[in-house]
């Protein structure tokens, strides 16, 4: 049972079916003006209006990139590039994605400002932070990708503006769930295909017209100069068939969901001793709940689930690749030993909850006594 | 060793020991002073110095 859509929500089949679709359609390359060209010109603009209507922008305002990470990426570092005569202070959370923390480290330099209990950002340091002299841009989270808190990224992006600051709001764990038509406060916003079933090798990158963004790569004839190389048409339709699902039926979905992880919420805080449960109960995106168990360690645990048929993840330090533990645990004060990071995907059942709510009390029991704990 | 190795240790020890007494642990474990400081937390404990790795904590009266 796949319950790590934090890591990636599974291709869904409308994307799938899009994909292959395209693929026999005979598109050919989107700036040529032969018939083929043109059908898949047209599929990106089909592409692009889509996503417009998903973050309240317009078409021309968006490009496809090659992840998520690589728009996180381009967007810091072409507002860096375009402000770097006002100065270069890059602002962010303590909690955002790595691939953001590194490009403030790298196109600037990084002023990240801590989080509550719950990761929310403080906004009064925040406030103080992009009102410095020298603040080339900043970039905030809509909602934290492991803990599914949701940042107060309207005030906070209200405040850059007081302060002149351009803004790129990562809306990677909310697109498609939650409704960001209705916000316009930002200059650039990213996101990533993967996050809401599409394919994996699809980035969002929209940048308001007007915005102080440069290329910080040279521009070519595709995407208007701002990302390069010829587009993957197909991949980049069934990336917008994926947008296009949850657009017509997010609002149930969300519903369902945030029920369900309610439920997993106080069920596993009633049913696992000593177990930290993460973030804002309700002030978060509807599919994601982490949580740690005291004296297990993550990679175990992890494992047996996986062994009892529950794929999770984790933010402990020596689970996955990483050594070290997951930095917006840390840096929320949460417990980071014993991780389990749950995804909901749009096909999670309330039974196969229920099913993980079963499973989980005895695993945690069994490795605390290898261990020998209490 | 383990992540959680240091962190059950200190609370074995802890058993053994009276309130204001102090433990002091050695941990070069990366996720040492965010696990000892949300330990704490937990169990309503005193952390009063974490400089990894060297960490010393407080039993609070409980």
């Amino acid at each position: 049972m796949f319950l790590d859509s934090s890591s990636g929500e599974p291709l869904l089949a409308e994307a799938r079916r899009a994909w292959l679709e395209a693929q026999d359609a005979g598109w050919g390359d989107p700036i040529r003006l032969h018939r083929p060209g043109r059908l898949a010109s047209q599929a990106l603009d089909r592409a692009r209006e889509v996503v417009a209507h998903t973050v309240g922008a317009r078409p021309d305002e968006v490009v496809f990139t090659a992840s998520g990470p690589h728009s996180a990426n381009a967007a810091i570092a072409g507002l860096a590039l375009g402000q770097r005569r006002v100065g270069s202070l890059i602002v962010t959370s303590a909690i955002d994605h790595s691939s953001v923390l590194a490009a403030a480290e790298t196109y600037g330099d990084a002023v990240t400002i801590g989080v509550d209990g719950l990761g929310r950002v403080d906004l009064d340091a925040w406030r103080h932070a992009v009102h410095r002299d020298g603040v080339a841009t900043a970039c905030l989270q809509v909602a934290n990708h492991e803990v599914g808190t949701l940042q107060p990224y309207r005030q906070a992006a209200e405040l850059c503006g007081q302060a002149g600051v351009p803004l790129v709001l990562d809306a990677t764990a909310g697109l498609g769930r939650i409704n960001l038509a209705d916000f316009a406060g930002w200059s650039a916003l990213v996101g990533s295909a993967q996050a809401f079933g599409g394919p994996v090798s699809v980035g969002i990158l929209v940048i308001r017209r007007g915005s102080r963004w440069r290329a910080p790569y040279p521009a070519d004839d595709y995407q208007f100069g701002r990302w390069p190389g010829p587009p993957d048409v197909p991949t980049i339709h069934a990336a917008a068939t994926a947008l296009a699902v949850w657009q017509a039926d997010h609002e149930r979905v969300a519903e369902r969901q945030r029920e369900l992880i309610d439920t997993m919420r106080s069920r596993i805080a009633a049913t696992v001793p000593n177990v930290d449960v993460v973030g804002d109960p309700v002030q978060r995106v509807p599919h994601l709940l982490t949580f740690s168990v005291l004296y297990v360690d993550g990679e175990t645990l992890t494992l047996e689930l996986d062994k009892a048929g529950f794929a999770v993840a984790s933010g402990s330090a020596c689970s996955a690749s990483s050594e070290q533990p997951s930095h917006v645990l840390a840096a929320m004060g949460a417990l980071t030993h014993g991780n389990v990071r749950i995804g909901l995907t749009r096909a999670t059942t309330s039974i196969q909850v229920d099913q993980f709510l079963a499973a989980l009390p005895p695993i945690v029991a069994e490795i605390r006594a290898t261990l020998g704990v209490a | 060793m383990a992540c959680p190795r240091p962190i059950i240790e200190l609370a074995r020890e802890f058993e053994r020991i009276q309130a204001g007494e102090v433990i002091e642990l050695l941990a070069d474990d990366p996720a040492a002073g965010p696990d000892l400081a949300a330990w704490c937390r937990m169990r309503g404990q005193e952390l009063i110095l974490s400089k990894p790795p060297r960490f010393l904590v407080r039993r609070s009266s409980l």
